[in-house]
């Protein structure tokens, strides 16, 4: 007989939107988004807390939602990918992304540009060094990172004044 | 709470190594009983002339503290711990009580006088921490016990730490580490205080290398007394952070550059190290 896993009520807010849910308290926050709240731009890539393809904002601060049991979140506010982008315009992370090629084929950038967002909310002109320590837990295959550092050069620039 | 549900019941705190853990099937608990929500268990304060720190204290929180800045052995560690998202989940207390053989902050508290405060249902009891770590991935604390706080000594005038670990890439664990302490008369080395992770089942200190520097000058010639030491003293294992001989250089080579740091913060230099990766 399989066991019967009592599930847990839990509240949170994703992209500034209240969300609730009963889950298990085994479920990871990650699953919870994708699967639960069908956020899919989140991505899973390692599932071994290496990669940063599944990093989020919570309470301001990153983590990588594959470490985290959704239960954790009860209670929280989340930024995920999709809650960047504001009445169908791009936000300035996503916009320096792609003007400065700073991806390929797109995996890790959802988890790089919630990196960012933590970069440069602070600091709007981070250095080479602060740049390279602030997304050293964000794994890219393709890109070599160079157009990833112009690109959040670039995101810091055009959130200046904002 | 722990003692109700028994052996297999397991506490969480960052959850930094125990979740990964728990995907592999490494470490499968009953329970688990998360720390996160109590209120209180995350500060540093300055009392005395001990700098505090709550068990739930993220790695990040320590990394951007004033506080902990005036120990500057605490920044090199905190602030390279793993990647930005592991340190702003991963604790300190959850660091010292899970004991793996390559966490940071055993080998670094443990040049400073550093007690933990550990919390039950029969009371609390303070340990030094040099009895605090038993065996790999083992501590002292009894099934229903927890760390509740970390307490560490400011050190004392003319002294300064440093602690320096190679890693291949951010996230991992290190491949070898060194923290080292020195208390310096003028250009002479009164005492010595150098421990070192990844190289042993528990954090090694090395006691003959200490006692090389004791008394002399650091120089070229107790550099290298050090360090010879230092391969003597270490007994790492050969895995795919590379072979045993590596690992003793590597070891040796962290030893020396601590050393030299330390010797420079004595001095009042201000010096910005931590962990090194490609």
């Amino acid at each position: 007989m399989p066991e019967v896993i009592e599930k847990v009520g839990i509240q949170l807010k994703v992209n500034g939107k209240p969300y609730s849910a009963s889950v298990e308290p085994r479920m990871l926050l990650v699953e919870l988004l994708r699967e639960e709240f069908n956020l899919t731009g989140t991505h899973v890539g390692c599932d071994t807390t290496y990669c940063g393809a599944c990093t989020v904002l919570m309470n301001g601060a990153i983590v990588k939602s594959c470490t985290m049991f959704a239960v954790q979140a009860d209670g929280a506010e989340i930024l995920t990918v999709e809650g960047l982008a504001e009445d169908g315009t791009l936000h300035p992370i996503q916009k320096a992304f792609g003007e400065s090629y700073g991806l390929q084929c797109g995996y890790c950038t959802p988890g790089l540009m919630l990196s960012t967002y933590q970069l440069v909310s602070g600091n709007r002109e981070p250095s080479e060094p602060e740049i390279r320590k602030a997304i050293a837990g964000n794994t890219c295959r393709c890109t070599g990172y160079q157009n990833i550092f112009k690109a959040i050069r670039l995101a810091g620039h055009k959130m200046k004044g904002a | 709470m722990l003692s109700q549900l028994g052996d297999d019941a397991k506490v969480l705190a960052g959850g930094q190594s125990l979740i990964p853990l728990m995907k592999l099937r490494f470490a499968n608990p009953s329970h688990l009983v998360d720390l996160n929500f109590i209120p209180g268990t995350a500060y540093i304060k300055e009392e005395g002339a001990s700098v505090r720190l709550g068990a739930l204290t993220r790695h990040a929180e320590i990394e951007k503290s004033g506080i902990a800045a005036r120990i500057p052995i605490l920044h090199d560690c905190a602030a390279g711990i793993a990647d930005t998202q592991i340190r702003n989940r991963g604790t300190i207390g959850g660091s010292l009580a899970e004991a793996d053989p390559s966490g940071d902050w055993a080998a670094v508290l443990l040049t400073q006088k550093t007690e933990v405060r550990c919390l039950s249902p029969r009371g609390e009891r303070t340990l030094p921490l040099a009895g605090f770590i038993s065996d790999a991935y083992t501590t002292v604390l009894e099934h229903d016990e927890l760390v509740s706080e970390i307490v560490v000594k400011n050190p004392e005038k003319n002294s300064g730490g440093a602690y320096l670990a190679f890693k291949r890439s951010a996230p991992v664990y290190p491949t070898a580490s060194a923290a080292v302490h020195l208390a310096m008369e003028g250009d002479t080395c009164k005492d010595a205080a150098i421990v070192l992770g990844c190289v042993g089942l528990v954090p090694v200190k090395a006691t003959a290398a200490e006692g090389t520097l004791r008394g002399s000058k650091i120089d070229d010639k107790a550099l290298t007394a050090a360090m010879e030491a230092v391969r003597a003293a270490v007994d790492p294992q050969p895995d795919m952070r590379g072979s045993a001989e590596y690992k003793r250089k590597l070891a040796a080579a962290l030893v020396k550059r601590a050393i030299e740091v330390a010797a420079r913060r004595a001095r009042g230099e201000q010096v910005e190290v931590s962990h090194i990766y490609a």
